[in-house]
This record gives structure tokens, sequence and C-alpha cells, in this order.
């Protein structure tokens, strides 16, 4: 391994990982710009032009604020749970191809840190991992409603797992393999699988709602019943990062549904301008139409957010185990039975 | 279980753990508190403790002039703070039997149905909050400042109104007021439809709610329920047309009433009461144009306070205005019982009068503190979101449920 491979990789890793810190920083001010939108008010517009450095005003709050942590609390486990929901949140974008290689110089860039050939396992395993920050935080903050946020925080990611993994595997029998890289190369041009699998990109959708802990599924916070939920005790950065966690993960969680349903850095009509504007520009369109995929997805989390009331945590199990997995594997059997016959007679 | 607050669980061995819900905790929307027993999120009991913001409302009363207890039943409802200021001023005039002018009485029913809009917009969008969805209640926050700002025309003041007085109103409505009745006639229902539209068909609304906190009549009878959460149970018993006050018999309007008494139903009756308000609020205006202009109170000199201008230029006034300040006159040896159709029920003033200037003693009938009795009993064997939305479409205020 070459120095310059390794220094390609480290400048690539630090971009991906402050671009996936802006973007989720500045999520928390659209989300509020689009919540006052939808609500009849402005939003914050007081720090700087249009309210534009308010995610920064919010970090540097969080910073400034005391941390309060519980007398009773187990306190190694009170600052892990955040820290860990964090860290499982930042990696989780190590696998997306952010756009088509760039040959420079002779020399070729990939625009992916990892392309591992078990992609998608690995974005789950990450996902999984995320549940871990909630239910530690949770529970150490020695409080009934974090305890009660940190249990549905569990029990409802395990239950979501299971149809989001069944409707991959139904992706996957289209596919044909694992590496993200690849599933993006065969949605060359307009060739998306939404068209290929679009039952199985609703449940992919449903479910990622339910992973990121975003209303309609946000019953682990839900202030209402459970004051703050798992994050109750939590203040000051701590606090933040379990917010920041969230919006990182819906950052992730778009960004896979557009890579592996919408064609990634694929669009119709890609091939006619990368010859148009050459070997460098091409590809940072690519990535901009990628980055255009991601609002859009995370635009639609925060307009739902701030529409539709949330389930009962009985209703969510209905909804997760009766609905959505024979829903999944329904999927999987169609999908099966037609790629076979597809394989067979033509 | 004892009935005062329990902080911790002592049994280590206990299946089940104590939940304290409230004092301050988002859903209580107000100061009080909840024990449950909970079975994970299964509530197994519940004790409610009440009585954190007790004012001693009703000793007060004992102590002060009939026209200054107007300001103490402001801070009961305070959402609806202008039905409670005419249901006293209503309870005296029957003490002394005052007849008020019909335009008096179309006046106050404007007021109050605008008060009874206020009140619902406030308890539906709160059950919105309740169940996730924000959005609505915002919605609606931006019409109750409408309806603010005719109270602001009309008596100066927004949330504790103090408006009108015994025999009337202080002063007749300007110009300005009715415009922006008008405007809001024009202007809410789009809105209501709007909001209407959120959540009526809303699945996920109609699961939340519907069979949740479900009540059968005779039980709501029983625990002397009154309002629209009676209604929902599928009782059509309203003051307004069982026992008509201030004019209501010349309006014509519907009672909504439900049939399962779930929270889906109190929440439909509500909206629908909206509609019912503001088509009596039309109605007052048009019969309001046939009525002799510029009365707006009765003429009662002996109570209601003449104008400074008056009192200063005129012999009349000047003795009228000194008896009235001083408690120089006699008032009847009785006591009534007067009831009008608050925001969550039947609101009743229950009035004993030994002859002086304030009542010997004066009870409050607040429905938020006998329809919450039922609350605990209620929630065991509930969800805990489900308990949760049982409280806010109970609409308990906790200024009304403490006094």
């Amino acid at each position: 391994m070459e120095l310059a491979f390794v220094l390609e990789k480290f400048i690539l890793i630090t971009v991906i990982f402050l671009v996936s810190l802006g973007v989720a920083a500045y999520s928390t001010l659209a989300e509020r710009k689009i919540a006052g939108y939808l609500q009849d008010r402005v939003g914050p517009n007081r720090a700087g032009p249009g309210g534009m450095f308010q995610p920064l005003a919010d970090g540097l709050k969080m910073f400034m604020k005391e941390e309060i942590i519980p007398t009773d609390s187990n306190k190694f486990l009170f600052i892990a749970g955040p820290s860990l929901a964090l860290l499982t949140a930042c990696i989780g974008s190590a696998v997306i191809p952010w756009g088509p290689n760039i040959i420079l110089g002779g020399k070729t860039i990939a625009l992916q840190v990892a392309d591992i050939n078990v992609g998608v396992l690995y974005i789950f395993g990450v996902v999984s991992l995320g549940v871990y920050g909630l239910m530690i935080g949770g529970w150490a903050s020695n409080n009934k409603f974090s305890l009660m946020g940190a249990v549905r925080a569990a029990s409802q990611s395990i239950s979501y797992e299971i149809p989001m993994g069944l409707s991959l595997i139904a992706l996957l029998l289209v596919t044909n393999t694992l590496s993200l890289k690849e599933i993006v190369e065969q949605q060359h041009g307009g060739n998306w699988n939404i068209i290929y699998q679009p039952l199985g990109f609703i449940i992919f959708l449903v479910c990622s709602f339910a992973e990121t802990n975003r209303t309609p599924f946000d019953l682990p916070e839900c202030e209402t019943e459970l004051v703050g939920g798992y994050h109750t005790e939590y203040s000051g950065f701590k606090m933040g990062a379990f917010m920041f966690a969230e919006y990182l993960n819906m950052f992730v969680a778009s960004a896979v549904m557009s890579t592996l349903y919408f064609g990634g850095y694929n669009y119709p009509g890609i091939d006619w301008v990368s010859n148009l504007v050459g070997p460098i520009i091409g590809p940072l369109i690519a990535m901009a139409v990628l980055f255009a995929k991601i609002f859009a997805f995370i635009f639609f989390f925060m307009w739902v957010r701030w529409t539709v009331p949330r389930f009962r945590y009985d209703q969510l199990m209905n909804l997760g185990w009766k609905v959505l997995i024979p829903l999944a594997i329904a999927n999987i059997v169609i999908s099966g039975i037609v790629i076979t016959v597809y394989d067979k007679f033509f | 279980m004892n009935n005062y607050p329990v902080y911790t669980d002592n049994d280590p061995q206990k299946e089940t753990i104590t939940l304290n819900l409230g004092p301050t905790h988002p859903a209580t929307h107000g100061v009080f508190q909840n024990v449950l027993e909970m079975d994970g999120e299964r509530i197994i009991s519940g004790v409610s403790t009440i009585g954190y913001i007790h004012r001693a409302f009703e000793k007060i009363a004992e102590h002060r002039p009939f026209y200054q207890i107007t300001p103490l039943t402001d801070r009961m409802n305070y959402c609806s703070s202008p039905i409670n200021n005419m249901g006293w001023h209503m309870t005296v005039e029957k003490l002394l039997n005052i007849e008020t002018p019909k335009r008096v009485d179309y006046l106050r029913v404007i007021i109050m149905e605008l008060a009874r809009i206020s009140d619902h917009l406030i308890c539906n969008g709160i059950l919105g909050v309740d169940t996730g969805a924000f959005t609505g209640f915002l919605w609606l926050m931006e019409e109750r400042e409408h309806i603010y700002e005719i109270y602001e025309e009309v008596c100066g003041a927004r949330l504790t109104t103090n408006i009108g007085r015994i025999g009337g109103f202080e002063r007749d409505f300007n110009e300005i007021a009715f415009a922006k009745i008008k405007k809001f006639l024009i202007k809410f229902p789009p809105i209501l439809k709007e909001f209407e539209k959120l959540f009526n068909r809303n699945r996920i609304f109609i699961e939340r709610t519907s069979g949740v906190g479900a009540v059968d009549p005779e039980t709501a009878l029983n625990y002397s329920w009154s309002g629209p959460i009676l209604r929902a149970t599928g009782v059509d018993y309203d003051v307004r047309a069982n026992e008509p006050y201030s004019s209501y018999e010349d309006f014509d309007f519907d009672i909504p009433v439900g049939n399962s008494g779930d929270v889906y139903d109190r929440y439909i009756i509500r909206n629908e009461e909206m509609w019912q308000s503001l088509r009596i609020i039309e109605q007052a205006l048009q019969k309001i144009e046939k009525e002799p202009q510029g009365v707006f109170h009765a003429d009662v000199p002996e109570f209601y306070l003449p104008p400074k201008e008056e009192v200063y230029n005129n012999m009349e006034a000047l003795i009228y205005h000194f008896k009235i300040v001083m408690g120089e006159i006699d008032t009847p040896k009785t006591e009534v019982y007067h009831a009008v159709e608050g925001g969550n029920g039947e609101l009743g003033f229950y009035l004993v009068n030994d002859g002086g200037r304030s009542p010997y003693r004066l009870h409050f009938r607040r429905p938020s503190f006998i329809n919450y009795q039922m609350y605990a009993p209620m929630s065991a064997g509930m969800l805990l979101s489900d308990a949760i939305l049982n409280m806010s479409s109970l609409n308990v205020i906790a200024g009304e449920l403490d006094a």
C-alpha cells in the first residue's frame, strides 16, 4: 500500500466526514425552516442572513451548556451512550459510492472510501449497532422514562431490521452482488432498481423511518409521553450528540436509499453529459445529482415528520411483524419467480 | 396505594414500576400529578393528586364584592375565560332579578361562542400534538390569536379577559370589533376545514384515538360528566339547549352527539361544536342589526357603575357610584344556582347570599374537576400512550381543576 493511496483515502475520508457533519448540521436548520414553512411561520432567521449560522449557534450553545450527569447513573455508560450513537452514525457513509471514478492525470480516483464486496452487509451491521448507543444511554440514565424509551428503541429497531433485510434480499436477487459500487454501476443511466423493486423500496423506506427514529416512528423519544425518551437526562453536547446522530442517520439512510433504489449518482443521459464536459466535471455533476437525491429524501423525512401523528407501541409492532414482514417475504417470492421465469424463457 | 406522591420503588422484588406522571410532565399541560403503577407500558392502577395550583377562589370570593369576583373566574378555565365571566355575571343578575336587553344577550352570545371556539381549538390542537402531529396545532393557534384580538377590541385584555359587567358590558362593541368578528367568520372556516383534513380521516390518528377511553353513557352520567365528553358518549345534554340562558332559545343550532365516547368521538364533537358556534355567531350578528343600537347594559343604576364623567358632573351618578363602591345596596337574602355551557361542560355557580355586598358562600361547579375524577379509574388497563391522549381529550385545565 503506497503512501499516495493512503493519502488519497485519508483526504477522501476527511472530506466525506466533514460533508456528512455539514449536511447533518444544516439538516437541523432545514428541519426548522421546513417545519416553519409547513406551519405558517418563518423559522429561525436571526443568526446570519436567513438564519444561515443557526447550526453554528446551536452547536456553540450545546458546548457551553452545563453537563449534568445524574448522581445515580453509571457514568461510564452515560458518556459511552451518545458517543457510540454518534460513532455508528458517522461510519455508515464509508461504503457509499459518491460518484464515478475521476481520472486525474492518468490516475483513477474512486469517490468511495471502501469498495468492499459486502457493502450492503456492512451498512446493515452499522445500522444495527446504532441502537446500542440509545439503549446504553437510556439504561445508564437511571430514569424510568429513559428506560422505557430505550426499551422502545431496542424493540423497534430489532423488529424493523427484519423487514428491511428481507426487502434487501429481494433487491439482491435482482443485483446479484453485495457491493454498492457494482449495484450503482448496474443502474447505469435511468435503469434504476426502483423499477424492478417498487414494493421492496416502499418497505425499505418505511423501515428506514423506523431505524432513524423519525415520526411516525419516533416512539423512543416521544416527548408527550416519555418527556424526552432515552435522552431525558442528557444535557449539553451529549444531548447534542444524540440529536446529531439522528440527523446523520437520516443522511446515511437517504444516501443508501438513493444508492440502492434510485441509481446512486446515475441519471438519464449521464454518458452524453460526461462526454460533453470531460472526465473531471462529469463525475462532479454525477455527485451533485446524488446529493440532490439525498436532499430530496431528507426533505421527505421532514415533510412526513411535520404531517402525520405517531404510532402507538403495539400498532408499531403490528405494522412491523404482521404487515411488513409478510409483504417483504411475498416480495422475495414474487421476485424470485419472476427472475427465474425471465432467465428461463428470455 | 396511598393518596400522596410516591417517589421511589422501595421493593426490589416488585414486578411493576411506579411512574410519577407529573406534576411537571409535558403531557399534563398543567400542574397535576398521576402516580401510575405500570407493568411495562401498561397501566395497572393510578392515583391522581390535584391541588398544586389551588388558590382558594371560593374563600377569596366570600370577601369580595360581586363585581370583583369576575377576575377570579378568569383564572379558572383560562382557555375560555369570557364564558366564566359571563356565567358569573348572569348568576348575579339572577340573584338580583336583573333583566338584560336582548342586544346585551346577543353580544354575550357572540363572545361566549368565540370563547368556546378558542377553547375547543386548543383542546383539539393539543390532542394533535399529543399524538405527535404538531402542525395542526400551530395552524389553529393563529386563529385563536384572531379571537384574542376581538377580545382585545371589546375589553382590552386577551387571556384573563374580565370582560363585561354585571348587567351588560362596560362599553359598546366598536366598529372595529364587529369588523374583526365578521372577518373571523370568513377566514376561520377554511382553516378549520384544513385542520379537519389533516386529522379526521388520518389513518394513524384514527387508530390512535378510536376506542381509546371509551365510556358508556351510564358511567359518564354516574360520574356527573358534562359537556363535549358527555355528548361524545351519546347523551344529548347541553345547558344551552336544556336550560337556555342569555337568549340561546332564539338561536338555531345543532347539538352534535357521539356514540362511543372515545377520544375520536370527543375530537369530532369538539370540531362540530366549532361549526355550530360559527352558525350561532352569524345568527347573533344578524339579530343585533334588528335591535336598538347603542344598548350595551341593563338599566340598573344600583349595580352598574356609571361612567366617570357622569360621576364627576351628576349628583345621581355620584350617589350610585358611592353606594356601589361602598357596598351600601341591599341584595336579596337567597341562594341561586346558575349554569352555563363552558368549554368543558356545565360550569355552575352556586351562590348563597346573606344580603351583603359579597357572597356568604360561593361554589364553582368546575367541569374539569368533575370530569377528571374518572381519569385514574379509567386509566387502569390502558397503555401509557392512550392514557395521555385520554387526558388531553378530557381537556383538563389545571386552573379549573384546582380553582
